[in-house]
């Protein structure tokens, strides 16, 4: 188990607008976009950075050896540069023990993809083993088919309940200038929205983004230095999940309640829904954020559903969930969970303009990597 | 987006990557395919200390990390865990909608397979039917020798 030996802050952040196609900007051009911005909001530059960890994906990218084409986007020459091939929250983990070990003072951490740029179902149906599973032709919207059903029939979960998440979530984007997708729509405009894998709609899925984030990482010292608001890591944890979807009961999320237990012990948190004052969790699908609530703790198991009925994580509610809007109103692949991260630590700056949750001392962000929420990273950040 | 490239039209570079690959499919695989291909069985790998038998087949068990030898002959049929109706056309599937996934569990395995389900009405799939693998006429050694998983009559 991963203990914090001592005290790394996120020190700046930057994002891109998330939006459907950026025909401006090639992949590296919005990391450089990004870049800068996180450089700027921590007032250094661009020699400050001691090693770069980027999050990119070879096949996302189209290019193998990605983290080398965003080598000049973010400042990696001369310098050690490294790459993690998977979601921010996991990009931002291997940035963190890069400073654990004491090798460096900062790290900047980077994620982007464009989805517009290729066909989302042929990259994610490469996920799956050539063997047994990718010649079914099976992706992430028909395996997160197999879990939406699976959870629904264990635990009762309504396609209401579900669609009440992504009423919340569209809605909750128009307050986020950075989201692609903000809207005004109701439970029935969901329920009738097209029918892609049974349950999952149109309406209850992410939709394809190109976006980048970065932020910057440091070490206690060197983030007095240069930030008046430094946003302490608390608490981290991390953990997979079998590879192969029939290995495990898809309705159950072990790998994030092992995950969450260790962020929490870490930060010492025993009451989540008390003590967390705001949460941005990965909701590729409507159905996730209920499900990953309960592997958060922050409900009973199977309770998700009536979790979000009770209002709670609306904006206003006691555990506003995903005020920037989530996954399901802007979704670019690898940066999407460092975009929560981002998120998570405005929200305890204070910074969130009209998407601020009054009174935010501490925020959890999470992540998911591989199919089924196969891993998750969880975060918890404060002031 | 400045001035310039408003009065534009952006430019796209259009092509693709296209590399074949030989994948080999190991011992373990060989076996199992093997068995689809020649005798229509399914087979299974089992790990006596953790009592699972894995499907597909593995080489080592992921809880503890045994090496796997014991092969187990599973049933044919077995219990739908799970299912989605397709109702979009991808590039990456082999058939048109509207079709049906499954998770099974085959009798006497511990893992769920995913497969497809057919010769079975889309409108009432339910979890927990029971169902038994149908094969191809023709085989190859391949997972699609099994042509899907239909509900016992």
């Amino acid at each position: 188990m991963v203990r914090i030996m001592e005290k790394i802050a996120i020190v700046g952040i930057g994002m891109t607008k998330q939006e459907r196609r950026k025909e401006a900007e090639t992949f590296s051009d919005m990391v450089f976009e990004a870049v800068t911005r996180a450089l700027e909001d921590a007032g250094m530059t661009i020699k400050d950075i001691d090693n770069i960890v980027t999050g990119c994906n070879d096949f996302w990218d189209g290019r193998t050896i990605s983290s080398m084409a965003v080598g000049d986007a973010s400042g990696a020459c001369d310098k050690n540069i490294s790459c993690v091939e998977g979601d921010g929250t996991f990009v931002a983990f291997y940035g963190m023990t890069r400073i654990l070990s004491k090798s460096y003072r900062t790290t900047l951490v980077t994620a982007h993809s464009k989805g517009s740029e290729s066909v989302s179902s042929l990259i994610t149906n490469a996920m799956f083993d050539p063997i047994y599973t990718r010649p079914l032709g099976l992706d992430a919207i028909t395996s997160s088919a197999l879990q939406a059903r699976r959870y629904m029939d264990k635990y009762g979960i309504t396609e209401e309940q579900c669609a009440m998440v992504s009423v919340k979530n569209h809605g909750n984007a128009k307050n986020n200038p950075y989201s692609q997708l903000p809207m005004d729509i109701s439970v029935d405009d969901v329920m009738h929205s097209r029918m892609l894998a049974d349950p999952i709609k149109l309406l209850d899925t992410s939709p394809i983004t190109d976006g980048a984030c970065a932020i910057i990482l440091a070490k206690e010292e060197t983030a007095e230095c240069f930030s008046n608001h430094p946003i302490w890591i608390k608490g981290v944890g991390f953990c997979a999940d079998a590879y192969h979807l029939g290995d495990r009961d898809l309705a159950e999320c072990k790998s994030l309640e092992r995950a969450a237990q260790t962020a929490y012990r870490m930060a010492g948190i025993e009451n989540p829904l008390k003590e967390i004052d705001v949460a941005e969790v990965y909701d590729a699908f409507s159905y996730q954020e209920l499900m990953w609530a309960e592997g958060l703790s922050f409900c009973e198991k199977g309770g998700g559903g009536r979790l979000t009925e009770s209002g709670k994580t609306k904006m206003g509610g006691s555990m506003p969930i995903n005020p920037s809007g989530g996954c399901l109103s802007a979704h670019a692949v690898i940066a999407a969970g460092l975009i929560r991260m981002a998120e998570a630590a405005l929200q305890v700056r204070g910074e969130a303009g009209d998407r601020q949750v009054e009174g935010v001392k501490t925020a959890l962000a999470h992540g998911v990597n591989g199919p089924c929420g196969q891993s998750h990273c969880v975060w918890i950040l404060e002031k | 987006m400045n001035r310039w490239l408003e009065s534009v039209e952006p430019l796209v570079y259009e092509s693709r990557i296209k590399v074949p690959y030989t994948w080999s499919v190991g011992e373990t695989g060989s076996r199992f395919l093997i068995e689809l291909r020649d005798r229509k069985k399914i087979f299974g790998t089992r790990c006596s200390k953790c009592d699972i038998v894995y499907l597909p087949p593995r080489k080592n068990c992921s809880r503890c990390f045994s090496n796997l030898g014991e092969w187990v002959e599973l049933g044919l049929r077995g219990t739908l865990i799970t299912f989605t109706v397709v109702h979009y056309e991808s590039p990456a599937m082999p058939i048109k909608p509207p079709f049906a996934y499954g998770i099974i569990l085959l009798d006497g395995a511990s893992t769920g397979l995913v497969h497809f389900l057919g010769e079975v009405n889309i409108e009432k799939i339910k979890p927990a039917m029971r169902v038994e693998a149908i094969f191809k006429d023709e085989r190859i050694g391949d997972i699609l020798d099994i042509r899907y998983f239909r509900p016992l009559q």
